[in-house]
């Protein structure tokens, strides 16, 4: 009576995938097809093979994800593989995403896992373009926000200011730091990105200078001394290099002569990678238990599944165990991903025109304007050296400076008179030129 | 979301660029926000400001100071400043080019004031910084020494200081060091 036959490898995503609920997203469709079309259209990328890669890559390759690809610009040093579990001792010194990736492979039948063993910044933008989804084990502010750019700058508005479905890049974020951790959910244009709450972000630790140079007092004072001031003193020019370790230990055995001198106990190499590197211990099960949330997320938003978790989870294991979701709102003047104000031009219309407009456009009223385009600088108002650099393209056609595009962003700052009162303000402006097709290019490919 | 994903992959196969209109590099938040720094610049006529690298890249320029007052009067300070690309969550990395005989300032160019480490904020902005390290040349103070000899002079000998302060300034020994001529 009993069946005899192995229990379906997706068995357990059956019950998510194959029934209907009534926790539900909005457009869940249940059924077989579904399932196959995760297997076989759903690409994610994975940004990071580290702690919460390698977890980040076992978890959505078991949920039924089988187009993954990973990136990361490390090689496998000796005190990841405490929790890089894709990793073992006769590995250390080989790229991260490549053997992350043939790991998994090896493990998991079915999945097709493609490594990067770069910097993100070194890829195109294209090539964030062709993923549906983007995880990222990350850790740093700088990296998570120029992904976050990234991938808000595919989002398109229409003319109503709404943001367009199908231009939305979902992006699920995890971070950890020893026994605490968060995971989010970022789909542009709906929820916040992660530029609109950077604020929330405590600010860095930093020691006065002279605390260093005259009257430290504990151990990370000594070994920031040594990092800061005498490493400049002792190799002027050179350039400190954290990952190098003869560098790390000149600084270890600099701040050990300071404690000594000073009578200050702690020194200790550990500590003077962790200030000097910023690191703080990591450990196995935070980075599971994110990662666990981080792809939940994911196959919640590609296949509806369920409603996503809206839209920051908090995780402290400190004591005990506390976790918390809180509702973050967007930025509606987000310069990353806020809709801007549109404004259509004719293509003879001048810079210097443009500048004039925005001081009596409704939503901008604008003064003394000074406008950026892709890192070009076509006009500043200030300071004079610039303004003379900058004053020749005023009476060039803005649709000329723009390179011809038919539509693009653009960023304008200038003094806002509201309620008579004057500030300063950055906004993202949306152009479009009217009369220009989008197929400008193909015209172009052909007439040529 | 997976309806999206199975239109985007037919697309994906059907045209390999069919807006070559794809996005290309953008600016960074950081730059954006520093773009707002420097058109608002609202420097006294002692400051002055350069961009070595042409008007399209701001990050890294480079401020010079002609304090009008002072110990320092008349002689010229170049300072270099780069800006992180998370700015303004990171304050500017700020060097003294010009070695001078400073109590806040030390011999290798790194310059001790409050708002460039532990007293940043988000909300200040790069006409804050030009005017504090103003300040340090119309206020040096022993109190947060990082030249702690020049410290000391200051501190006890004010007569002193200002003759050291000079002599370094038109290019001279004060102690062990030389002193280039900045004046």
């Amino acid at each position: 009576m009993a069946d005899t036959a192995p229990p379906s490898k997706s068995r357990d995503l059956d019950k998510l995938l194959l029934r209907p609920g009534n926790l539900v997203g909005p457009t869940f469709d249940p059924g077989v097809q579904l399932r196959d079309d995760l297997q076989e259209y759903a690409r994610v990328l994975v940004v990071g093979a580290g702690g919460l890669g390698c977890e980040l890559l076992k978890d959505l390759a078991l949920s039924g994800f089988k187009n993954l690809e990973v990136i990361d610009m490390d090689r496998i040093e000796v005190t990841n593989l405490n929790r890089q579990f894709l990793f073992r001792l006769e590995d250390v010194g080989k790229p991260k995403a490549e053997v992350a990736a043939k790991r998994v492979m090896e493990r998991i039948s079915g999945v097709n896992i493609v490594p990067h063993f770069c910097r993100i910044e070194d890829k195109d933008i294209g090539f964030y373009n062709d993923f549906n989804i983007i995880a990222l084990g990350l850790d740093s502010i700088e990296a998570r926000s120029y992904i976050n750019a990234v991938a808000c700058s595919f989002l398109e508005y229409d003319s109503d200011d709404n943001p367009r479905e199908e231009t939305m890049k979902p992006m699920v974020d995890g971070g950890t730091e020893g026994f605490k951790g968060h995971a989010r959910v970022i789909v542009p244009g709906v929820t916040p990105c992660f530029e609109c709450t950077i604020w929330l972000f405590p600010p860095q630790v930093k020691f006065p200078l002279c605390t260093l140079a005259e009257t430290p007092r504990n151990a990370a004072h000594c070994i920031e001394y040594a990092h800061l001031i005498k490493w400049d003193e002792a190799h002027s020019g050179k350039a400190f290099d954290p990952d190098n370790p003869d560098h790390m230990k000149w600084v270890y055995d600099e701040a050990v002569k300071r404690a000594e001198l000073f009578g200050i106990p702690g020194v200790t190499y550990s500590l003077t990678q962790g200030v000097v590197k910023n690191i703080i211990p990591a450990i196995a099960s935070t980075n599971a238990i994110i990662s666990a949330a981080c792809t939940l997320e994911t196959l919640k938003i590609a296949s509806g599944c369920s409603k996503t978790l809206s839209n920051y989870l908090t995780y402290n294991g400190v004591e005990g165990l506390h976790t918390k979701v809180t509702e973050f709102v967007k930025d509606k003047d987000c310069l990353v991903c806020g809709p801007g104000v549109l404004i259509e031009l004719d293509t003879t219309v001048t810079l210097k025109k443009f500048i004039n407009m925005l001081e009596e456009h409704p939503k901008l009223l604008m003064t003394k304007a000074s406008i950026t385009y892709h890192g070009k600088n076509l006009y500043m108002q200030a300071p004079p050296v610039l303004e003379e650099m900058t004053r020749s393209n005023l009476e060039l056609p803005l649709y000329d400076l723009m390179d011809k595009i038919p539509k693009d962003v653009l960023h304008a700052t200038g003094t806002i008179e509201k309620d008579n009162k004057k500030s300063s303000g950055l906004r993202k402006l949306r152009v479009v030129f009217k009369g220009v097709d989008g197929v400008i290019d193909m015209d172009m490919a052909g007439g040529a | 979301m997976i309806r999206l994903f199975k239109v985007k992959e037919k697309q994906r196969e059907l045209a390999e660029n069919a807006n070559g209109g794809a996005p290309t590099k953008k600016q960074s938040p950081g730059e954006l926000r520093l773009h707002k720094d420097i058109s608002e610049l609202n420097l006294p006529k002692s400051c002055a400001i350069t961009f070595p690298n042409g008007n399209d890249n701001l990050m890294n320029f480079e401020v010079s100071i002609r304090p009008d007052e002072g110990y320092y009067f008349g002689g010229t300070f170049l300072f270099s400043f780069q800006v992180s690309p998370i700015y303004p969550h990171e304050a500017p990395k700020v060097k003294c080019k010009t070695k001078v005989y400073h109590p806040n300032i030390d011999l290798e160019g790194n310059v001790c004031l409050n708002i460039l480490r532990e007293d940043w904020k988000p909300v200040l902005n790069i006409n804050t910084v030009i005017y504090g390290l103003y300040h340090l040349f119309t206020e040096p103070n022993y109190e947060d020494p990082l030249n702690h000899e020049a410290a000391a002079v200051l501190r006890d000998n004010p007569k002193m200081f200002e003759s050291n302060v000079r002599r370094a300034m038109s290019g001279g020994y004060v102690g062990q060091n030389f002193f280039a001529r900045c004046i």
